[in-house]
């Protein structure tokens, strides 16, 4: 246990160091000039040239990875370009609102994807799993800019349930957490519906039948725990897929999180703040996934991490 | 002769299980199909019957059916009764199914591997079916599993109580299929092929087990197999199914002493123990018919070297072997066979000295081997 955690997160680092090297070259492939940015449209070429050399940006592109890279395995993101602030604890402000709202989303899709599941499983073939299913596919398939402001214009402007945009309450983080998570909630219906089925013609079903427990009872408590395993082990990845999810997401609802920070770097070019939120992103999903592996004994007894 | 009359209907009395007409069949994309025609059989307290038969005679079916656990549709009880304890159970509806299931009647399966919960430990999958047919708590079940464990044979039960099925041996398991289905002290046991998956000296030890736990409840155990072996090791009577149909019913001494049907007795001849060292082994030619390809008259007729022309036309009914064979022809061929079941069962039993049920030795075979 403790070698394969050893293992586990000796491999994380090394795809942390991955990502900042990609995201970091990446940055500097953009056709636009950071420093034109920041100097205004009526700055002149030595203004310019002055701010490159402050901002370390003439040296070489390995001496800036390699001193980046030291500062930031110190715990120094740099200083955005745009706010004149430390990018470090300028995403620590904004991280609490985006997990607030990837944990309401992963409550919001394992709330609609597990319980539809099983009602289509046990409809197998009827009309109720069939309506299940197209809206599933529905859900899937719906860009969530396209359903947040759906969801916005119907619960909030027209029926005046929910507030329009804003952070602060639990009727503030019902429509963006169900923009967030319906996509993964349609998703789970068809994993859940598959995997019950599957599990409902294992032999210890039929044992359990032979119990003469009710058939409900079959489902909740001898199906259901081998049936979910394929869905935990999603969450963990999840936190990915809700990590580009947050900035569509957070821009439509006014959300205050690193969606949305990442959204006003990626226009004004602020490299610090780019590389800042997209190696915590990593951090996050590299995280989930190692969380996922480590849940899933707690759920099947045979499942052993070496 | 009073005494026998008396005999009889104490025996009737103790009859716990009987079966009489039962025919299921299944609904296929090809049409319905007949799996089980028409068999009738009984099982008194604390006896054991064997129902033996190839994969595909319907003997699983059979047992699942009586449980009623085959899902409906596609399977339907298209005739007959189940009678268990009085009820009905082939009419009865699926609240008082779930009442008997675990508490009255249990069961358990081939496979001791798959048929345990993966994600339960042992104890809580054996003290389930306290809670729901005595109403106990977690903590009230536990003495009475640690308990069961003991009477089946497991050694530390403190250590086995928590442990996950993935962790025990097939022998164990099986052992623990077997805690589970006794907990509630059932009158009747169905074991489908407890011990096919299992190695030769576990499968002696399983039922050596099985044999120990009859002596010391009186529960009945209606034992489903394809191995003679176990059935001579085992049953009291036996039933012996083909293609559906049950072919020969007797005591198991009788039967494996004086086999009447030719599948029967081909049976017999071809397993290994009664082999000649250095000879070949003898088999049965072909195989059996699947259901719906079963066609009219006996289904063992194109295997049969003793089949006759009417084989091919009729199909035998059960009968009691020596009114019906070789020895009497004209009887056989005369009497129109439903007919001729029909007079068997109306005869006054003092008039024709009719054996108690399960003594007497019956065949479904128009020329049986003498």
């Amino acid at each position: 246990m403790v070698l394969y955690l050893a293992r586990r997160l000796s491999a994380s680092a090394l795809i942390l160091v991955g990502v900042t090297i990609v995201t970091f070259c990446l940055t500097f492939l953009i056709p636009a000039d950071p420093v034109a940015m920041i100097a205004g449209r009526n700055s002149t070429p030595e203004m310019r040239e002055q701010i490159r050399i402050q901002l370390g940006l003439d040296k070489p592109l390995v001496e800036q990875y390699v001193s980046y890279a030291q500062r930031l395995a110190r715990g120094d993101f740099g200083t955005s370009y745009a706010r004149k602030s430390e990018v470090g604890p300028l995403i620590a402000s904004r991280l609490p609102a985006t997990l607030l709202l990837m944990l309401g989303a992963i409550i919001a899709e394992l709330l609609i994807g597990i319980p539809a599941g099983l009602y289509a499983a046990s409809r197998r073939g009827e009309t109720g799993d069939k309506v299940a299913m197209t809206l599933s596919f529905l859900t899937v398939s719906t860009p969530q800019f396209v359903l947040g402001l759906s969801l916005l214009y119907f619960f909030a402007y027209l029926l005046g349930w929910f507030p329009l945009s804003g952070y602060g309450s639990l009727s503030h983080l019902i429509l963006p957490a169900v923009t967030l998570g319906l996509a993964g909630g349609g998703w789970y219906s068809r994993m859940m519906r598959s995997s019950m089925i599957e599990i409902l013609r294992q032999d210890y079903i039929r044992t359990a039948r032979a119990k003469g427990m009710s058939e409900r009872r079959v489902m909740l408590v001898h199906a259901l725990r081998n049936a979910i395993l394929p869905v935990v082990a999603m969450i963990g990845l999840d936190v990915g897929i809700f990590m580009s999810g947050v900035v569509v997401v957070e821009n439509v609802f006014g959300w205050p999180g690193i969606g949305q920070l990442m959204w006003q770097a990626i226009q004004s070019l602020d490299i610090p703040v780019i590389m800042g939120v997209t190696t915590v992103a990593a951090l996050f999903i590299v995280a989930g996934n190692l969380l996922a592996d480590l849940v899933a004994p707690l759920i099947d007894p045979r499942i052993r991490l070496r | 002769m009073p005494v026998r009359v008396k005999k009889m209907r104490q025996d009737k009395k103790q009859q716990l299980l009987s079966v009489e007409g039962l025919s299921i069949g299944f609904a296929t994309e090809e049409g319905p199909i007949r799996v089980v025609e028409d068999i009738s059989f009984a099982v008194a307290s604390g006896e054991t019957l064997g129902l033996v038969g190839e994969s595909g005679c319907g003997k699983s079916v059979t047992a699942q059916t009586l449980m009623r656990l085959l899902p409906s549709p596609p399977a339907r009880i298209e005739a007959g009764r189940i009678v268990f304890e009085g009820t009905d159970l082939a009419q009865a509806g699926e609240a008082r199914m779930r009442k008997i299931r675990g508490n009255e009647l249990a069961m358990i399966f081939q496979e001791p591997m798959t048929s345990l919960n993966p994600t339960m430990t042992i104890g809580a999958q054996i003290g389930e079916a306290l809670l729901l047919h005595r109403g106990l708590g977690a903590g009230q079940a536990r003495p009475k599993v640690l308990e069961m464990l003991t009477q089946v044979g497991i050694g530390r039960p403190e250590k086995r109580f928590a442990q996950y099925p993935h962790e025990l041996s097939g022998g164990l398991r099986q052992r623990v299929m077997i805690a589970m289905a006794l907990i509630c002290n059932p009158r009747l046991l169905i074991a489908d092929e407890p011990t096919t998956a299992l190695d030769v000296t576990i499968q002696a030890q399983i039922l050596e087990l099985m044999k120990a736990l009859q002596r010391d409840s009186g529960i009945a155990i209606l034992l489903i197999t394809h191995d003679l072996g176990v059935v001579e090791e085992m049953c009291d009577h036996v039933v012996v199914m083909y293609a559906g149909r049950i072919a020969e019913a007797a005591p198991a001494a009788t039967l494996f002493a004086r086999p009447r049907h030719p599948y029967t007795a081909g049976l017999l001849a071809a397993s290994p123990r009664n082999a000649r060292r250095g000879a070949t082994l003898t088999t049965i030619p072909g195989t059996v018919p699947p259901p719906g390809k079963r066609g009219q008259g006996c289904s063992f007729a194109d295997r049969c070297a003793r089949a006759l022309e009417r084989c091919r036309r009729d199909v035998p009914p059960l009968m009691d072997h020596d009114k019906v064979g070789s020895d009497r022809p004209n009887l056989a061929s005369t009497i129109d066979s439903n007919n001729l079941a029909r007079n068997l069962r109306e005869k006054p039993v003092s008039a024709f000295s009719h054996p108690a049920p399960g003594d007497e030795h019956r065949v479904a075979c128009w020329n049986p081997v003498p």
